[in-house]
């Protein structure tokens, strides 16, 4: 297989036209973006991403979300898993199931396929490239519908609102969900997959 | 720097192809990685103005109207998509507010205003000014367009409200159902497609009328 690297041609990552004897700093003539052969700095980049990601991933799980008040003045306080169990109890075991992949198990399986990723390239290991290519376009599929729970405790935010009846608060670890979920969007922006194949090929 | 009209490279592993004419609604995938090289955009470019057209509509109703309308002993509350982030901000978490802000009210509309300024102006000759930098925009805010999120978060929402008062959709529900759909579709087209329809300027046109020449001679 030829690659573009090994034949000195780079491709545009916005319009994917194919460009010869490039030179460092010049941009794509067809749309004006900066030409690069592999994203800048990746490694680094994405690494610093997916550790801010993990250490937000406790603080998001172990804060409340969602502070209800009901109108004796009682407080309740939801974290991400009391929500979802809360779903299960009352009987919608549909969207228990939905918020237990969206708000659990994706940004779990997420960092998990990240730092795998990460590993991988940088032991320079040809292992199981195809699955591993297919299992970062997955991540970069399903990794915005982590915000699921963001925008729910948003709307009840917005809507309970009744004084001296019910009130919803948004918790801390709303916050600390938010952050995990972007910051894990960009970590798999910030990844080049083309490292991987470049690691293993001789 | 010389451009390589033929050739494509695979964005997932850098394998250098030829670059295919592809037929109706045919996709061109890597040999090696089975990541998608190019897609037949076929009449989809026709149809994607009305469509951007209808979801602008959609995206109004689903702005002016309240989402979800519920009633608690005697008292009802009701709240639009912007009365969310402004209550978000009230209750000390701007972050989160800026977040819903442009995630489902500000990207989508920006998405959606600027199809539909370049898509006329694609079949004339020449490009509208500030082409490249729109296109890049749109092209990078993609993955940032999250109202079908937001559509499943307001019917979790709402099944969790049910529990506890009477709950009444709005009509932006509605409508965000309907915009959920048809950006879908809108979204099915690639705006990188948009260079490709959008120009000959000069040099690709000598290139290519220099290519048919050359293989008019060999027959």
């Amino acid at each position: 297989m030829k690659t573009a690297a090994k034949l000195g041609l780079v491709s545009c990552h916005y319009c994917s036209t194919v460009w010869k004897d490039v030179e460092a700093h010049d941009c794509c003539e067809r749309c004006g973006t900066k030409l690069h052969r592999r994203k800048p700095d990746s490694l680094n980049r994405t690494w610093a991403l997916v550790i801010a990601a993990c250490l937000m991933y406790f603080p998001a799980n172990l804060l409340p979300v969602m502070i209800t008040t009901s109108f004796l003045g009682e407080e309740q306080q939801d974290t991400i898993m009391s929500g979802i169990v809360y779903f299960w109890v009352s009987g919608s075991w549909v969207l228990a199931i939905i918020i237990f992949i969206a708000s659990f198990l994706v940004p779990l399986f997420k960092l998990a396929v990240m730092v795998l990723l990460l590993i991988t390239v940088q032991r320079h290991s040809s292992w199981r490239l195809i699955e591993r290519a297919k299992l970062y376009r997955v991540v970069e599929l399903i990794g915005r519908w982590s915000m699921l729970d963001v925008f729910v405790v948003s709307l009840l935010t917005g809507l309970v609102q009744i004084k001296g009846f019910a009130t919803v608060q948004t918790g801390a670890g709303i916050a600390a969900f938010a952050a995990v979920v972007v910051l894990t969007m960009f970590a798999s922006m910030s990844f080049d997959p083309r490292l991987a194949w470049d690691a293993a090929r001789p | 720097m010389q451009k390589v009209p033929d050739l494509i490279a695979c964005e997932d592993c850098d394998t250098i192809h030829r670059r295919l004419a592809l037929g109706y609604n045919e996709i061109a995938l890597c040999s090696c990685c089975g990541a998608e090289l190019e897609r037949d955009m076929g009449s989809h470019g026709k149809r994607l103005l009305p469509l951007t057209i209808a979801s602008l509509f959609m995206y109004i109703i689903a702005n002016a109207f309240p989402i979800v309308e519920m009633e608690l002993h005697g008292l009802a509350s009701r709240t639009t998509l912007i009365g969310t982030v402004f209550s978000l901000n009230a209750h000390g978490m701007p972050l989160i507010a800026f977040l819903v802000l442009t995630t489902t009210i500000l990207f989508p509309l920006f998405q959606l205003l600027a199809l539909i300024y370049l898509i006329p102006s694609i079949s004339r000759v020449g490009r509208p000014p500030g082409f490249n930098l729109l296109v890049r925009m749109i092209q990078t805010l993609r993955p940032w367009v999250m109202v079908e999120i937001l559509l499943l978060g307001v019917i979790v929402a709402f099944v969790k409200l049910t529990n506890m008062a009477a709950v009444v959709p709005g009509p932006a529900l509605w409508a965000l159902g309907a915009l959920a759909l048809l950006l879908a579709s809108v979204f099915s087209f690639n705006p990188r497609y948009m260079r490709r329809i959008a120009l000959p300027d000069g040099r690709e046109k000598t290139m290519s009328a220099n290519r048919t020449a050359r293989s008019a001679e060999k027959t």
